[in-house]
Formats: structure tokens, sequence, C-alpha cells
């Protein structure tokens, strides 16, 4: 990413052209997102698929902090969404939990699970990391299927809804569609305000010198072991976070959530957005999801067409949509 | 619980280690050439099964089935190299990986299209049906036979691999792709041969497997993940290691599911943690490339 940081440096002089419209880019990306989001579910055809785009896009988002930035390819991040999604259906369904308490346990059980994934996967490097990330991320599919007084097994967790959303004071009616929509959007625009804040941070360069030459990262004496893992269990806990965001918006938990075609369809979104970049991850969720809508009204085997264009995007523009769109536009 | 009862067990662990034999070697003869993961593995295992399903039921042979499906679906595998992953060589490891992902998920896709989505059951050929005695209980004449298969695939292999000019001309590529080009050898050519075989050992694979299990456009997904578990046990590229490691979670497998029937699936994964722990690069593995 050493456009980025040439940016940046120019940007202390005087920036012109293309140049300060990048640098006024990464100032404002937060709002812009959060703009963007506003009015999504007035532009798209329906509020379903608007919710959608929110909570697929913060798994991306997560994953792309993993991915993209600090250039370590899972398999398994279905794992950390069902675990945050299951871990808010039973909270609420079995416990009686506050839908608050039933979020934050989601959240901290697929922080767990990634802090014992990472531990194991990070001991491998290369595409081995891809697939033991895979199968660990199967182990926790078998699991949940085996053990289905909890999860319902292949059915699914059934029998949790969250109405309302009680705050001291007030509360929010969480079956209207545009409210449940405009109230998932806070949570994922805090999400956002927080990977922003990640990104800018040292540590969000380090990981980006990780994903560049890990051999020299080591060499100037960070510890790449302790990184890698961190931004695994970052990435974790905003995937369990759009987990548990999930299963209060459907309202049950299919097992297919922790399975490996979840995990696949985090890396084509991620890779088709554009590995990598900020908005990246959001424009692909909504391109995967859109072209799920328009195809599946024409055929039931929509995924073909899905695979071969992701198939082309790899061939063709590895940068996926966002990144191709920018370095286009940088070398005009 | 008898010994008796404990030993058949150990016999099903051998049949079933034979096919993630099969499978892994697969995925370790192109890693160890190659250096890429096939992650179209699962599903090129699949199609072999549906393969041999079709070829059996045109020619109502099995014995053809078993030797023309892998030959076509190698063939459709070198077809794969030539068009697909040969424009990504020079690019980064994860290209390649990420786009035999999308070939996997478009390929049962393509079959669900072809054969419909429900499983079709693959009936066990009439010479190969009933039971042998064994001296401590019968055992399926069938798993014997897979058992048998897969030693003679892996002396063939061995054969190829150790004692003719082609295979030295491979284990001189695994080891320094460069300096063979140097030589004079066309590597590309080679690579292309090396994946189709891959391709059609799994496959091949597949066909063995199909009168065990049900024929389904899913049945890939976890076999992907198993050949994973037993290539990151016994460590990436090494033959011996994918034999050892396949027949250890297979009889690990058959043994619990004598136990504690549901754990089954899932003391391969714990196996692999554990090996994971112990020996990061698996058993018998080298260091991964790309360091």
């Amino acid at each position: 990413m050493s456009t980025v940081r040439n940016v940046e440096l120019a940007s202390a002089e005087i920036p012109t052209g293309f140049a300060a419209f990048r640098c006024n880019l990464r100032r404002w990306r937060v709002p812009l997102s959060i703009l963007a989001l506003c009015l999504l579910p007035w532009v798209l055809p329906s509020q379903a698929l608007a919710v959608n785009v929110l909570i697929y896009g913060l798994v991306a988002v997560g994953y792309n902090l993993l991915f993209g930035y600090t250039g370590l390819l899972s398999f398994g991040h279905a794992a950390f969404f069902g675990a945050g999604a299951y871990t808010t259906g039973i909270a609420i369904g079995a416990f009686g939990a506050n839908w608050f308490v039933a979020m934050i346990a989601g959240v901290a059980v697929a922080g767990l699970l990634s802090v014992v994934m990472g531990i194991l996967a990070i001991r491998t490097r290369g595409i081995y990391f891809s697939m033991v990330t895979l199968a660990l991320s199967q182990l926790v599919y078998y699991t949940a299927l085996q053990a289905s007084s909890w999860t319902g097994g292949e059915n699914g967790l059934r029998g949790f809804t969250v109405s309302t959303l009680t705050f001291p004071g007030f509360s929010i009616n969480f079956l209207d569609p545009l409210v449940k929509y405009y109230a998932i959007m806070v949570v994922v625009a805090l999400a956002l305000w927080f990977v922003s804040r990640v990104l800018n941070s040292p540590f969000g360069a380090v990981i980006e010198a990780i994903r560049e030459n890990e051999t020299r990262a080591r060499a100037c004496g960070y510890n790449v072991e302790r990184t890698k893992l961190l931004s695994f269990v970052l990435s974790g806990l905003l995937c369990g976070l759009a987990g548990t965001l999930s299963a209060m918006h459907l309202s049950i938990v299919p097992l297919d959530s922790l399975h490996y075609h979840t995990s696949g369809l985090i890396v084509m979104m991620t890779l088709l957005g554009g590995a990598g970049s900020f908005f990246g991850p959001f424009v692909g969720a909504l391109a995967f999801l859109s072209m799920e809508d328009v195809f599946s009204l024409w055929t039931s085997n929509w995924q073909l067409i899905v695979g071969v264009i992701f198939i082309l995007f790899v061939l063709y523009l590895p940068k996926g949509i966002w990144g191709t769109l920018i370095s286009w536009r940088a070398n005009r | 619980m008898t010994v008796q009862l404990i030993a058949m067990q150990l016999f099903s662990g051998l049949a079933l280690g034979a096919i993630l034999i099969m499978v892994a070697l697969g995925l370790s003869i192109i890693f160890g050439m190659l250096g890429i993961v096939n992650f179209a593995h699962g599903a090129l295992f699949m199609v072999g099964a549906y393969a041999g399903l079709y070829v059996a039921s045109l020619t109502g042979s099995f014995w053809l089935a078993l030797v023309l499906a892998p030959v076509l679906v190698g063939v459709f595998g070198m077809l794969i190299e030539r068009f697909l992953i040969r424009p990504l060589y020079g690019r980064s490891p994860d290209d390649p990986l990420l786009l035999t992902f999308g070939l996997g998920y478009v390929l049962v896709e393509a079959v669900r299209i072809v054969f419909g989505t429900d499983g079709i059951p693959f009936s066990t050929p009439a010479a190969l049906r009933g039971v042998v005695d064994l001296g401590i209980g019968f055992f399926p004449l069938y798993r014997l036979f897979v058992v048998g298969v897969v030693l003679v695939v892996l002396l063939l292999l061995w054969w190829g691999l150790e004692k003719t000019k082609f295979g030295l001309i491979v284990r001189a590529g695994s080891a320094d792709p460069l300096i063979l080009r140097v030589l004079g050898v066309d590597i590309g050519r080679l690579w292309l041969i090396v994946f189709g075989i891959g391709v059609g050992v799994t496959a091949l694979g597949g066909v063995l497997a199909a009168p065990m299990r049900n024929v389904s456009p899913e049945m890939g997904t976890l076999v992907l993940a198993e050949a994973f578990v037993v290539t990151v046990i016994g460590g990436m590229g090494s033959l011996a290691g994918a034999v050892i490691a396949g027949l250890l979670v297979g009889i690990a497998v058959s043994m619990t599911a004598l136990f504690a029937p549901e754990m089954a699936t899932i003391v391969m994964f714990a196996l692999m943690a554990l090996v994971l722990l112990v020996r990061p690069n698996g058993l018998y593995g080298r260091a991964a490339p790309g360091l």
C-alpha cells in the first residue's frame, strides 16, 4: 500500500487533483459510508436486501481486516459469524437474556473462539493457514450439528425473537422493518468507526507491513505472531457482531451459517468488492447480494453465474470493483 | 465389546483410510509440484463419482467406469490447469487458491443442473458383493477390494516416481523448477501432466467411494475438509505423510465410531489440532514455501 502512504506524505504539502480527492476520501470515509448506508433502503428494491447488505457488509469488513490488510486468507470465518449468531439465539431463547446482554455474549463467544482458532492457525504459514482455518471451522460446524439439544441440529436454532430493544427510558420497535434497519445501521456505523480507527493506528500500519513483507516486519522488531493473532481476533469479533445482528434480524439461526459455504461467501464478497480497501467489502456485499437478488429471479442455479463471475474477477480483476476503480482513477 | 469387533473396526478404518489416502495424495502431488492448493479438490472427487456413475450407466460395466472416469476427469483437470490456473503463475499464491475455490462452487452447481440435487445410490458391482471370512469375522468384499486398488495405485505411483525417467524429472521439478527449466525441460507441459494425474487420482477415489456412500453434489465438501486434515497431519507435499496420516485418520475415525459414534467426524479435527500444536509442519512436512 505504498501509494496510500505517498498520498499521505503529499497531503502534508499541497494535495492536488486525484491525490487531494483520495486524501479527502480517506478522511471522510466513515461519514461517507454512513451516508451511503442511510440511503440504502431507499435505493435498493427491497428492505430485506438492504438489511442483508448491512450484515454481510459488516462480516466482509471484519474479514477484510485479516485478508485485505494483514494478508491472511482464512476460509473459516463462518465459525465466528455462526458462533455469534448461535450464542445470541441461545442466550435469548434458553436463558431469556436481555437483547444487549445476548449481543455482548455473542461477541464474547465469537472472540473466545477466534482466540483458540487463531492460536492454532497462526502456528502455520502461507497456504497451510487457509487449510487449517477451513478444517477448524468445519469442526465447529460438526460440533453444532451434534449438539442438537442446544443448537437445534440440522433444523437450525428457532424459538427466540427480539420484538423491542429496551433502553433505560425508552424502547425501539424492532418489528418495523425500517426502524430495524436503522437500529442495526447504528451498530454497523460504530463498528466502521472502530475499524477506521484501527486502520489509522500504528497497529494498522504494522499489519500492512506484515502483509507486504513478513520477514522485514519481523526484522524491524515487531512481534509478528502476536500482531497476526490480534488481527485475527479483531476480525473474529467483528464477524461475531455481524452474527448476533443476523440472529436478532432473522429470529432463526440456520445451521448453514456455520458452514464452509458461508466462509466462501465472505471471501467472495470481500474479493469482489476489493480486498485491502475500506469501501471494498461493502461494495462487494452490495454487488454479491444484488446479483443473488436479480439472478435468483431467473434461475434457481444463480450460484453458477456468481461462481463464474468470481472466477473472472480472480483472473482479470483481482483488485475487485472498488480497488480497480481507485487504481484506474489514480493512473489517469 | 470383543476383540473381534475391534479388529473388524480396524479393518473398516483401513478402507476409509484408503479413500482418504487417494484424495490427500492427489492434493499432495499437485502441491508438491505446482505449489498450489487445489480448493476444487472435493468438487473434483464428486465429479469423479458422477463420471463413474455416468460411465457405468452407459456401458453397464463398473470396471470400465473405474478406468474411464478417472481418465476423463484427469483430462478435464488438464484443461483446468491449461486455461484457468496457468495464467496465475507468478502471482500471489492465494490467487490459484481463490480461483479453484470458485471453480469448486461452479462444479457443484453444474452437477446439480445436470444430475439433479438429490443423492443417487451407486450399487456395488455384483462380483464384489458379499463378505469375506477373515478368520476374525466377516468383512465386506468391496472394502477389501478398495484397499487392494489403493495399494496398486500406491505401488504404481511409487514406481513411476522413483524408477522412471519421467519420475526423475518430476522430482527434480518439485525440488527446483527454475534449474529444470534451464536444463531444457518444458516445465509447463510437466505441470499440466502432474495436475492431470493429481486430479485423476482423486477422481478414482471418488469412483471407489461411490458404492460406500451416496453420490450427491455436496459429497465433496466433507472430503475437502478431510483431505486438508490428512495433508496437514501428514505434511504438505509428502507422499509418505499422506499415506501414514490417511491410515491414522481412517482408523481413528472408525475406532471412535465404535465407542462414541457422535464424535466420529469431530475426532479427526481434534487429531489435526493436536499435531499442529506439536509439529506445525505435519509429521513428514517441510516448511511451507513463501517464507
